[in-house]
């Protein structure tokens, strides 16, 4: 089943990703062909299989509320492609409308 | 035409753990003068390679909290991503709880004057809080330290219908978690955050009107104020022929209304997935069961307690079952009263004067200087009379400043009222002698003229003569006069 061009384009927005017209095609039918691919899952009899959230033998993974180290500001900070008084610095974001 | 409001409320509440949700780093309080980005580690910086690990502690207080608002405990509980694009979490995702939460179905009761209504809580789930967010003209800054902070979601049914039952609800909600000792309650502090959907319908319509979500009301002023301004917004809007739209809404407080942060985003836009480095996590009956047996007594258990141990009216017993700091001053002091003194007199003395000598002095009941004994000891010197109503209080003023005891603040500021009989025989037998016409007067049956005798009793023993004991001695004096004249 082809996804429209909407679907495409709203994925993208979600992803933050600007496409142009051709890309929109590319990606429609790319997209297409992977949902088509996983839809053979859906033939399988599931009916009797709960559902599961993790594929390892394990549950309630826990640690005690014991407080332990961190990093340094400098540490912290060390990769960030802009810093500011000891912040992240990150573009302007637009909260209000 | 009239219309009726329908409210949901959702809660957010700091839990108060010493680490953090899936990492060991301290939770450290927000004083305002915390270096940014001090509080951080691998795992809450979403470092390659680093794995979150759920915590103990929250997940306990989440049952607790769970419990004590009647929610069934999911025996299996599952973590799930949840996606957006926002820099307050390093991951691009936050990891909280979707369609298998921690507990699900439970109730909170509130009581309001028009009587008490059963509040349905849809889900208790934990997830993790975000970073802050200073923003400013070359860009958003960004400080991680609070990102991760176990947060307990707790979602209510749309069942309010009033501003004054949203009030109620949030500052019931509010005093349950402190008293679980799950959250510290500290609103300036932004433990505590509250989101509300409304909807208005015109009353007796089945169907739900569109909803509006109005996003980050940090204290109850603010609740009840964006909601009611919602509220008539929403009527207003439909009054005038248009319809309402699906919104997403911030709180203006200096404008006092609300404003449109950003269209509702899809559920389905987040893209919510188990998250898989976290296995599920399993509660089992003997753990729900343990924790249910630690459980503490809940305010408004104790406001009931209150009423029926002690006889209160319902807004004491809510006044002193606020805090359990409080509550248990109170019953401190009846404990050492032992029967001696009137609950209904501890209480006016407890939400009276002791609550706007706090106010006043900005302090709290672990501050307070006047210990249980003492207080017994005050109301007891108050009934036998020795002091004034008036004068009770100076004491009880003398007593918070320096610790003393209320015989010793009494005498220092000389107001113990006289019940000496000597005394007042003395100063009822000088103001006949003083006074002759006044007393021919009485005598003659002016006994309007009593009143102002006993008052220069009063004067004469410079407030300190207890005036119904004062009025006997007169009485007393003035028929031995009658008799020998």
């Amino acid at each position: 089943m082809l996804l429209t061009r909407e679907e495409v384009t709203q994925i993208a927005a979600l992803a933050r990703l600007a496409l142009t017209d051709t890309e929109i095609t590319l990606f429609q039918k790319q997209l297409t062909a992977i949902l088509d691919y996983t839809a053979l899952l859906q033939k399988l009899e599931t009916g009797a299989v709960p559902p599961t959230a993790t594929v390892l033998p394990l549950h309630t993974v826990l640690r005690e509320d014991v407080p332990g180290a961190c990093l340094r500001q400098d540490e912290t900070l060390f990769n960030a492609p802009q810093t500011q008084a000891g912040y992240f610095l990150v573009p302007p974001i637009m909260v209000k409308e | 035409m009239s219309y009726e409001a329908i409210i949901g409320l959702e809660v957010h509440a700091q839990v108060q753990s010493r680490s953090k949700m899936y990492c060991a780093c301290p939770v450290v309080e927000d004083t305002g003068d915390l270096q940014p980005n001090t509080y951080v580690c691998p795992v809450c910086l979403a470092l390659p390679g680093s794995l979150p690990v759920v915590n103990r502690r929250a997940v306990e207080l989440g049952v607790q909290a769970a419990l004590a608002l009647h929610c069934t405990v999911a025996p299996e509980s599952v973590f799930a991503r949840k996606s957006y694009f926002y820099p307050d979490l390093p991951k691009g995702y936050q990891i909280s709880q979707y369609d298998l939460p921690l507990a699900t179905d439970g109730y909170l009761e509130v009581q309001t004057g028009a009587g008490a209504n059963r509040i349905r809580i849809t889900r208790v789930h934990l997830e993790e809080d975000t970073g802050k967010l200073i923003h400013q003209q070359d860009g958003a800054w960004v400080d991680y330290n609070r990102a991760g902070v176990p947060l307990l979601e707790i979602v209510s049914a749309p069942d309010l219908r009033t501003v004054e039952e949203v009030r109620a609800y949030a500052m019931m909600l509010r005093a349950d978690l402190v008293a679980l000792g799950v959250n510290s309650g500290d609103m300036e502090k932004g433990a505590l955050r509250f989101e509300a959907n409304v909807s208005v319908r015109p009353v007796g319509a089945a169907a739900l009107g569109t909803r509006t979500e109005i996003k980050n009301l940090n204290s109850f002023r603010a609740l009840a104020r964006a909601v009611e301004a919602e509220v008539q917004r929403q009527i207003a809007t439909l009054e005038s022929g248009r319809s309402i739209e699906q919104q997403t809404l911030g709180w203006d407080e200096a404008r006092g209304a609300t404003f449109v942060m950003r269209g509702k985003e899809h559920a389905h836009d987040y893209r919510y997935f188990p998250e898989p480095d976290i296995p599920p996590v399993q509660v089992s009956a003997a753990w729900i069961e343990t924790l249910r047996a630690a459980l503490p007594e809940l305010p408004a258990a104790r406001v009931q307690r209150f009423i029926t141990t002690y006889g209160l009216r319902v807004a004491e017993a809510q006044l002193l079952s606020g805090e359990s700091s409080v509550a248990a001053y109170f019953e401190a002091v009846m404990a050492a009263a032992d029967g001696t003194v009137a609950a209904q007199d501890i209480a006016n003395w407890i939400t009276g004067e002791f609550f706007r000598l706090f106010k006043e002095h900005h302090l709290s009941m672990e501050q307070c200087r006047v210990t249980p004994l003492q207080l017994v000891r005050l109301q007891q010197l108050r009934q036998m009379r020795a002091l004034s109503s008036t004068a009770a209080k100076a004491v009880l003023v003398e007593m918070f400043q320096t610790g003393e005891v209320p015989e010793v603040a009494s005498e220092r500021l000389g107001v113990l009222q006289l019940s000496d009989g000597v005394a007042l025989q003395n100063w009822a037998e000088r103001v006949i002698a003083a006074n002759p016409t006044q007393v021919a007067q009485y005598l003659s049956g002016k006994s309007a003229v009593l009143g102002w005798l006993v008052g220069q009793i009063m004067a004469t023993s410079q407030g300190r003569a207890n005036p119904q004991q004062a009025r006997e001695a007169l009485l007393t004096a003035l028929e031995r006069w009658r008799s020998t004249s």
